[in-house]
């Protein structure tokens, strides 16, 4: 057998959501039972079946603040979603308490070769004015799209790193320039469960012993003409009708549940070894105790319904529970991915009442989506983010827009003090891949 | 302490220069090139008018049933095609995994597909040109009129995942990771490592990938890393040559599968060869240039060959290098082949020049995600056949290049231990060593 891997503590938790920057934000927001979804303001959405979104509003993150000055020429190469794991990693390095090449001052905290980088990344949409804008001077006398004048004249009005705005794994490389990491690093497109995934990939690799730090969990915007409309098309929207409020529309596990809305949120935490994080003198916030992974079978090949009985969700669940070493009767409360997609729901709620039994009512739910829609590759960590705050105040955030769950302690409820010892996070993606995590305050 | 000994049971490609393992090799071993002009749009007008394609192509040669994957994507295609091979040559398909949930998967696939003429269309459409901006309204109202679900979530880089999870009732970990040109090396490198930590008995992992579209050969084109070479196509990549100008875009796929050597003996699988270590690192430079001392490719190959437990530096017990070819990134860039050359000399010191080391991106282009994968088939039929391939169109000596490319022509090399090298745009760096195996 393999000798025991290393325990592994999360020492900080950076979040960028609709609520604003730092986990501060998201979790006053939450225990308000406030909503971030509001029509969008980018796009005319109006020709989707809802004009609502999530979205980070400007005047709560600015990019161009979380990079260091010497770096914010790099700013205008980021995407969104870039932008969001930057300012989500100045967040969860900051209050890990790390000094990396960021400061620009002081010896750094932690050496650069130890210093890993998992970042779940979603498919980023290219900016639509910018690329139709170039498009747009490649068209033929009938308007249409001419290759040939592309070729040798139009595609020059692409700045020449136009690209590197898209490709996944960029996330990861601003984030590993700016906080000088060395180690591994690696990016993961698994939609939602992209996060969860790296921050278990994380975990697996600071176990090992190839790193002794990581920044690591997942952003995305969806809150773009390509991202609504992927989502209309995986059928995850909610129709909306007139005048309707966008603080109502996400209704988790509800009877009434009728989809979800686009988001954006990046989550990055700072996993450490836990004998290096003490050797520092960091606060461990808690510690990621067991990670499990699966994928369902998906009956339609690519998973935009999931499996009705949740069993790959199930057996994720499982293994980050026997990995833990803990049974489902530790688990003091659930953060399911909780959309309000009524397919997708079912899936998460056969799960919770197979995983728990006649324990199933009883163990508390905490849902995200009715504030700050799918944040895609950005949910799980951010959702991880969550549990280690509830963990730290031992407190449950409010929940909303469920007036009943059926049978899950999911229903509408303000905020409120509990007994909390371990957190289960899990999120399955459109694909059929299901991470699961457990997040367990520091004995 | 021992950690379960992970052989390599199976191997599969889908390549421009074929779609079997064998026909492949052949033609790698002949230098032959599978660079023509580019059929898949009208890129007449561009600066890179060729690409190496995948050429009569038909899915439903590999797969159980075709319809079930009649909406597959052309990266979902080609991982099917490469992963079904693989699954064959490792007897899976007589002897399917009693537990699906020990099944897992870890694929470096690329982002599918735009579907060029409906989006480009829809925004054009849509392009309110004194505003400056895209009517979001109008543009629904087209995108919505002309694209179709299938084809826009075909998309999602994690959708070859569901089709292999699909076709061999793979239930267990699952993964996609996208780190540009080392994606689908890191792939084989984790897999490697769940299956080493107990938690599968069977990992099937590689690369899938094209970009050989629009937005695809434009984006390089516009960071001028694609070759623009103006003669005959099959003389455009030239990895490690002085007059080497930018890679050739290839396209497909290489999948394997890895067991634990447990796994394997207990179902009679036969062993291809060993994966002996890993390396992973990240350059954490800039966004756009590779650490001029090759750093990072230098840390993740020490770290690969320390997992091995091989010494750099120390000749084997026939008194020869350690390892006995190398499988170079070798793009072709003036930049990459300059500092993996570097970093090549700085890992192996003195004995760098003893070990050949060649491009088959000379031959089949840059799979992107997928090159490593196929790179690291490479070194298994190397291994078992003794044969390295060759770097094609090797013919200027480039002063500051000094290692042994295998230039123009395969050799004959006895070889035991091979390192699978690939770097990422954007800093990910990785490394593979792949083993004879010896009971």
């Amino acid at each position: 057998m393999p000798r025991q891997p290393r325990r592994v503590v999360i020492t900080g938790t950076g979040t960028v959501t609709p609520f604003g920057q730092g986990i501060g934000a998201t979790w006053a927001a939450l225990c308000e039972g406030r909503s971030a979804v509001a029509p969008c303001r980018t796009f005319d959405f109006g020709g989707f079946p809802t004009p609502f979104v999530a979205q980070v509003p400007d005047e709560l993150f600015d990019a161009k603040a979380v990079v260091p000055k010497s770096y914010r020429k790099a700013t205008k190469v980021m995407s969104r979603d870039i932008e969001l794991a930057v300012g989500a990693a100045f967040e969860a390095v900051r209050e890990a308490g790390l000094v990396t090449k960021a400061h620009e001052q002081g010896s750094v905290t932690i050496p650069p070769a130890r210093f890993g980088c998992h970042i779940g990344a979603g498919l980023i949409a290219a900016e639509e004015n910018e690329l139709t804008s170039a498009l747009a001077t490649a068209r033929s006398a009938d308007g249409s799209f001419d290759f040939g004048a592309w070729g040798t004249e139009g595609m020059k009005n692409l700045t020449p790193l136009w690209m590197l705005k898209y490709l996944p794994n960029m996330l990861a490389c601003h984030v590993t320039i700016v906080h000088d990491c060395q180690g591994p690093s690696n990016t993961i497109t698994c939609g939602e469960a992209s996060s969860l995934l790296s921050l278990g990939e994380s975990m697996r690799v600071i176990g090992r012993g190839d790193a002794d730090a990581c920044i690591s969990g997942g952003a995305e915007s969806k809150t773009n003409l390509m991202g609504m409309m992927r989502q209309h098309y995986a059928r995850r929207l909610a129709a909306t009708a007139p005048g309707e409020d966008p603080a109502t529309v996400v209704r988790p596990f509800a009877a009434d549940a009728k989809g979800c809305v686009p988001g954006e949120g990046g989550g990055l935490l700072v996993l450490e070894a836990m004998e290096t994080a003490a050797a520092r003198g960091a606060t461990a916030l808690a510690e990621l105790a067991g990670f499990g992974a699966s994928q369902s079978f998906c009956a339609d090949t690519l998973g935009v319904e999931p499996e009705a009985d949740g069993q790959g969700i199930v057996d994720a669940i499982e293994a980050a529970l026997a990995d833990a070493g803990m049974d489902a009767g530790g688990i003091d409360a659930i953060i399911p991915f909780g959309t309000g997609v009524a397919m997708l729901d079912a899936a998460e709620r056969a799960a919770i009442t197979k995983v728990f039994g006649a324990r199933a009512a009883a163990v508390p739910v905490i849902t995200l989506c009715p504030g700050i829609g799918n944040c895609g590759a950005g949910a799980g960590a951010i959702a991880a983010s969550v549990a280690v705050r509830a963990l730290r105040e031992q407190r449950l955030p409010a929940r909303i827009n469920c007036a009943d769950a059926g049978g899950l302690d999911a229903a509408s409820a303000p905020a409120r003090d509990a007994t909390l010892r371990a957190v289960l996070v899990f999120t399955p993606s459109l694909g059929g891949q299901n991470a699961a995590a457990v997040i367990r305050s520091i004995a | 302490m021992n950690a379960p000994r992970i052989v390599v049971t199976g191997t599969g490609w889908i390549t421009p220069l074929g779609h079997d393992i064998e026909g492949v090799w052949k033609r790698l071993l002949n230098a032959e090139s599978g660079m023509a002009p580019i059929t898949r749009f009208d890129a007449r007008t561009f600066p890179t008018t060729f690409a190496a394609e995948v050429r009569d192509y038909d899915v439903a040669r590999f797969v159980k049933d075709a319809k079930v994957h009649a909406t597959a994507g052309l990266n979902s295609q080609f991982a099917l095609g490469a992963a079904s091979q693989a699954w064959r040559q490792a007897g899976l398909d007589r002897t399917p995994p009693r537990d699906p949930r020990r099944v897992g998967l870890y694929l470096g696939a690329g982002e599918g597909v735009l579907d060029t003429a409906n989006y480009v269309g829809s925004n054009l459409a849509a392009w309110d040109a004194a505003a400056g901006t895209v009517d979001g309204r109008r543009w629904a109202e087209a995108a919505l009129a002309c694209m179709t679900p299938a084809r826009e979530i075909e998309q999602e880089p994690n959708m070859p995942l569901a089709h292999l999870a699909r076709e061999f009732n793979a239930r267990g970990p699952a993964y996609n990771c996208l780190t540009a040109c080392a994606a689908s090396t890191q792939a084989i490198g984790e897999a490697f490592s769940i299956l080493r930590r107990g938690d599968a008995d069977v990992m099937v992992a590689g690369g899938t990938h094209t970009m050989i579209h629009l937005l695809g050969v434009t984006g390089f084109n516009r960071l001028t890393a694609l070759s623009e070479f103006k003669g005959d196509p099959t003389e455009a990549s030239r990895p490690f040559s002085l007059d080497r100008g930018g890679f050739v875009m290839g396209e497909g796929s290489g999948m394997i599968v890895l067991e634990t050597l447990e796994h394997a003996q207990a179902r009679g699988a036969t062993p291809l060869c060993e994966v002996v270590g890993y390396g992973s690192s990240c350059d954490a430079y800039r966004i756009t240039d590779i650490q001029p001392e090759g750093r990072g490719a230098a840390v993740a190959m020490e770290a690969a060959l320390r997992q091995a437990g091989i010494d750099p530096h120390a000749r084997d017990a026939q008194g020869r290098p350690p390892i006995q070819y190398i499988s170079a990134h070798g793009t072709g860039t003036k930049e990459n082949d300059s500092i993996e050359t570097r970093a090549v000399k700085r890992v192996f010191g003195e004995l760098a020049r003893e070990i050949p080391m060649s491009s088959i991106k000379s031959m089949m282009g840059h799979l992107i995600a997928a090159a490593g994968s196929v790179e690291f088939i490479t070194c298994v039929l190397a291994i078992r056949d003794g044969m390295v391939p060759p770097t094609r169109n090797l013919r200027v000596p480039d002063p500051e290049l000094d290692l042994d490319y295998v230039p123009n022509a395969a050799r004959k090399v006895a070889v035991d231990v091979c390192v699978s090298n690939n770097f990422g745009f954007g800093g990910q760096n990785d490394s593979l060593v792949v083993r004879r195996f010896i009971a």
